[in-house]
């Protein structure tokens, strides 16, 4: 197998864009990222979607960006793999330069997500969960996180407010992000006082819904120089499964394919977790993020809140997160998240990170994590 | 439209049909053709009891589309005493009268109105055991 590099990143603002069109928002990232690598044109497109065809009554979105961006003809295939299908496009891209199939390869994450009412949003997501057993008795993605929630702060002694730094800190990243939704901070009492969308979980426990695309361009590492002076490795891709369903999991505060997919791409670098300078992690939920830390090995168990309470998830802390403002201030267009995470550690590791550069970082990880849980994708990026 | 896939799952959303490995006396709910202890195909059907306990709960103010009248009800994480866990809504409760390590039970109940065809859709959701239920619940034991 070859190494891998990125050779050039893209994104669009996140926010409500009314005006632009799922292809208009997939094709401006895609030519961004191109552009950036001083390319026209690549041997192949992977695009990481989770519902176009629920929430624009778009499928064969591959043809359709291939087409629009100016390339038609190059093979381009759709991957996906719920909330994280951003990152499992980057995988399938890392594996397909890898291999030697092609040599300049496109991954672009993308989701419009404002043109249906919530209602129809809050279904279209709930097709990650187990259709027959937990979406058709009315179970939704932000129900399952609270029940999660809930029995982790029953499980380890935690109040809702407790997990208001992982909030604070990612606003806080988010306000020099242009590309970032929110870019405004919240008080500890703008935490409290947030309407609930499922109890514990309130509407700032949550990431929005919002529409955005990001793209990366990859090549084997021994022709990266050829097209940029800032080529970044891929050290690590790794993606892992669990079971569908929340409910039948033996140990239900432990995320098992995060945790793996972690483990591959730890063995497949030599690297140990307090080697990694910064962790774009799946802020989808704050209890996403406390399991997180968890299951990637960064805090013990049950010590994922108590791990950001110590300030430990600052930019200039131990570990910094979602040092742009996360899926919850940057913005959670589902399928597109997972690219957005890629292009913010490129950017830090060539120090492009602006006001949120992380000093001195060498080594970022990325995981991405789709339904409940129950798929995780890794990656490991480093110069 | 959907009639097909709920004629197939009438076993499940009516009777709580659940799988058994006949190798390894593993429990699935929902029933699966492959064990995931010790992967034996041989599974056989197994019939739960209905009973439960309640292990979490959420109120949920943003139900999915077709579940509008959902709004302020409680979804629950159930363990059941074969060893299973499932998740289903609550029903005829008051949202503040229920805890975790509420005692519930099994009823078949409407789940949503599919507007478009006039479909209804029913399944199983929990209620709370309580009083004379509960004691009858206790002497057939
Ligand atoms: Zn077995």
């Amino acid at each position: 197998m070859r190494d891998v590099s990125i050779i050039g990143v893209g994104q669009t603002p996140v926010g409500e864009h009314w005006a632009h069109s799922l292809r208009d928002l997939g094709v401006e990232a895609t030519r961004a990222a191109l552009a950036d690598a001083g390319l026209e044109r690549p041997d192949a497109l992977f695009v990481g979607n989770m519902v176009s065809g629920l929430l624009c009554q778009q499928e064969n979105l591959a043809t359709l960006l291939a087409d629009f961006s100016g390339f038609p003809g190059i093979e381009a295939l759709k991957i996906e793999a719920a909330c994280a299908s951003g990152a499992a496009a980057v995988r399938v891209a890392q594996l397909a330069v890898a291999s030697g199939a092609h040599d300049l390869v496109v991954a672009v994450g993308i989701e419009k997500m404002t043109d249906l009412a919530i209602d129809g949003v809050t279904s279209a997501l709930a097709t990650a969960a187990d259709a027959d057993y937990e979406a058709a008795h009315g179970v939704t993605f932000t129900a399952l996180n609270a029940l999660l929630m809930r029995l982790y702060m029953e499980r380890y002694g935690y109040t809702r407010a407790d997990f208001a730094p992982f909030v604070i800190t990612a606003h806080e990243n988010a306000v020099t992000n242009p590309y970032a939704m929110f870019r405004e901070t919240v008080t500890p009492e703008d935490f409290l006082n947030s309407p609930m969308v499922a109890e514990p979980i309130s509407i700032l426990d949550s990431s929005p819904v919002c529409d955005g695309a990001a793209a990366v361009v990859l090549c084997p590492s021994d022709r990266a120089r050829s097209f940029t002076e800032q080529p970044v490795k891929i050290l690590a891709s790794a993606t892992a499964t669990d079971t569908i369903g929340l409910a039948p999991r033996k140990d239900l505060l432990w995320f098992g394919a995060a945790y793996e997919s972690a483990h591959r791409a730890y063995r497949q670098t030599g690297l140990r977790p307090e080697e990694v300078d910064f962790f774009e992690l799946h802020d989808a939920f704050t209890i996403v993020s406390a399991l997180s830390l968890e299951a990637a090995c960064f805090a013990e168990r049950g010590q994922g809140v108590r791990f950001a309470q110590e300030c430990h998830i600052h930019r200039n802390g131990k570990l910094p997160i979602c040092t742009q403002g996360g899926l919850k201030a940057r913005g959670h267009p589902v399928g597109a998240s997972g690219a957005y995470q890629i292009v913010e550690a490129v950017n830090q590791l060539r120090g492009h990170g602006g006001p949120n550069q992380v000093a001195n970082c060498r080594v970022g990880m990325a995981q991405s994590i789709g339904g409940m849980a129950s798929v995780a994708v890794t990656h490991i990026l480093g110069v | 439209m959907e009639l097909p896939r709920y004629h197939r799952l009438r076993s499940t959303f009516y009777r709580l049909q659940a799988s058994r490995c006949a190798a390894c006396q593993a429990t699935y709910f929902p029933p699966r053709p492959y064990c995931l202890h010790c992967g034996s195909r041989n599974l056989e059907e197994l019939r739960l009891s209905g009973r439960g306990r309640v292990l979490s709960l959420t109120r949920v103010y943003q139900p999915s589309r077709g579940f509008s009248d959902g709004v302020g009800t409680l979804t629950a994480l159930i363990e059941l005493p074969e060893g299973l866990r499932l998740i289903a809504q609550l029903t005829d409760v008051e949202p503040a009268e229920v805890e975790t390590g509420q005692e519930v039970e099994m009823v078949v109940r409407r789940l949503r109105t599919d507007e478009e065809q006039g479909l209804i859709v029913y399944g199983y959701k929990f209620r709370p055991v309580v009083g004379a239920r509960a004691a009858e619940g206790a002497n057939s034991a």
